[in-house]
């Protein structure tokens, strides 16, 4: 069955030439939008309606283009990643819009993640986060034998699901006080979970939650909206977690 | 230390042991209110208000209470303020992803709200209780100890002026809503929740919340209907 064709939609996205300018709204309007495409397929149909008029293409993040890069963003009619659960922008479909409707595109707006350009912003912050203390020691030599590291499978599930975060920021970006909580708790609990991240155990979190506080992120208030917005659905059990390891490792002090 | 205190995580535990501390005063409060509910001579509920004004540790326990209120209320500013700085500009299309009456999202409002209702609440009872006295207060009978008519203030105050009725009803669906996020949240903050406990405690919150607002809304519909 062919996908139904959306006559007429329209495009309110932020333009903004460049991180110190004053940004604003524009409204496109683009005609014959297959309900079959993605989200950026549509982006790009509209790029490349703003080129051949000879304006400036709109400039938004995307790489692989399968939900697992964690490159794209966008909040799109007052959701992060579009108005679908567990996906990134770019597994978001045109079917989840409507005749006529006008699509708003947001950039994520965090303090901590300034604009560069248009709706595409500097997630720089989330890799100075992680380079505080989302990393393991690893020795060098002889590959130990992998039986001699028994992991409970409950555990490494849960470590797992942790580790499906891909650092895109939607966390942030819906939080009501752009806190990076979900991310870092993510980051944390991947490791907490397995005997590998035992030796960095102690500072990883008070490391990680110095630099969240340094760059300007908000705190957290528990809403939950981070989890829903998450394309990973990553629970926010795991910030129980990252208080957790990061009081116990503050008592100790 | 100094940095635990001023790391955001510092300030949420203040918020959370306090909140726990406020909910286990709430929880006696209740218990003891419900005396004007259980017996109609006011005996009972005088004779706790007694034992409440007079006994030693509840003295002990009264300045730390006004300062558990204090901090709660001092960085939960705090906290908000910061907070709304970390988004210098906001979304048009808002957000869609939690209603907008979710207690989580509005705890501050509805703290704030509470925060009136406590102000006009000490100025219902309190006040007249330790500060200004009323005439009321002054014909307790059915003990032999003296005692303060604590009971022919309340009712007093619930039979004869249907407003204040209705602030109480409000205050306490307030209250209510207000620890439906923030007990579990409590929890959550200081570490004590895992995947399993989170379903549980949100569980105890949403009921605790929903005996806090019936039971304290209880007690001033009791009176406009009874009398």
């Amino acid at each position: 069955m062919a996908d139904k064709i959306l006559n007429k939609i329209y495009v309110k996205v932020w333009r903004q030439n460049n991180p110190t300018a004053k940004g604003r709204f524009e409204t496109y309007t683009l005609e014959n939008i297959s309900q079959g495409n993605s989200f950026l397929e549509m982006m790009d149909i509209l790029n490349d309606q703003l080129i051949r008029g000879g304006k400036d293409p709109i400039a938004f993040d995307h790489d692989c283009r399968e939900g697992i890069c964690g490159s794209c963003s966008l909040y799109i009619n007052g959701h992060a990643h579009g108005p679908d659960t567990m996906v990134t922008t770019c597994q978001l479909h045109m079917r989840k819009f409507n005749e006529g409707q006008t699509i708003t595109v947001e950039p994520w707006r965090v303090g901590a993640f300034p604009v560069i350009k248009d709706v595409m912003v500097d997630r720089t912050a989330f890799e100075k986060i992680q380079q505080a203390g989302g990393f393991i020691s690893v020795n060098t030599g002889g590959v130990p034998d992998g039986n001699t590291i028994a992991i409970s499978q409950d555990d490494a599930e849960e470590a797992m699901d942790a580790a499906a975060c891909i650092g895109c920021g939607a966390c942030a970006a819906t939080c009501k006080n752009s806190s990076a909580m979900l991310f870092l708790a993510a980051k944390v609990s991947q490791f907490a979970k397995l005997p590998q991240g035992q030796v960095e155990a102690k500072r990883r979190a008070v490391a990680m939650y110095a630099k969240m506080d340094e760059l300007g992120f908000g705190g957290c208030t528990n809403t939950g909206a981070c989890e829903l917005a998450c394309p990973k659905s990553i629970s926010i059990a795991h910030i129980a977690r990252l208080n957790r390891e990061y009081l116990k490792a503050k008592i100790a002090d | 230390m100094s940095n635990f205190l001023s790391a955001t995580i510092g300030r949420k535990v203040f918020m959370s042991l306090t909140g726990l501390f406020l909910i286990l005063f709430l929880t006696l409060h209740l218990s003891l209110n419900l005396f004007l509910i259980f017996d109609d001579s006011g005996i009972l509920f005088n004779q706790a208000a007694n034992f409440m004004a007079t006994n030693p540790m509840i003295k002990i326990m009264e300045p730390i209470l006004a300062l558990g209120f204090i901090i709660h209320i001092i960085w939960a500013t705090w906290i908000t303020l910061i907070n709304m700085r970390a988004r210098p500009q906001g979304y048009a299309s808002g957000d869609q992803l939690l209603k907008w009456w979710a207690p989580s999202k509005n705890m501050f409002i509805l703290g704030g709200m509470i925060l009136v209702f406590l102000v006009l609440h000490i100025f219902n009872f309190w006040v007249k209780l330790k500060i200004t006295g009323d005439p009321l207060l002054a014909k307790a009978t059915g003990t032999a100890a003296e005692m303060h008519n604590t009971y022919a203030l309340v009712s007093n105050l619930f039979i004869n002026f249907p407003l204040y009725d209705l602030l109480y009803v409000i205050a306490g669906i307030l209250v209510g809503l207000h620890i439906t996020h923030g007990f579990w949240s409590a929890f959550q903050t200081i570490g004590l929740s895992n995947i399993k406990w989170m379903k549980r405690l949100k569980f105890l919150a949403n009921l605790i919340g929903v005996i806090f607002a019936v039971g304290f809304s209880a007690i001033p519909i009791y009176f406009l209907l009874k009398f």
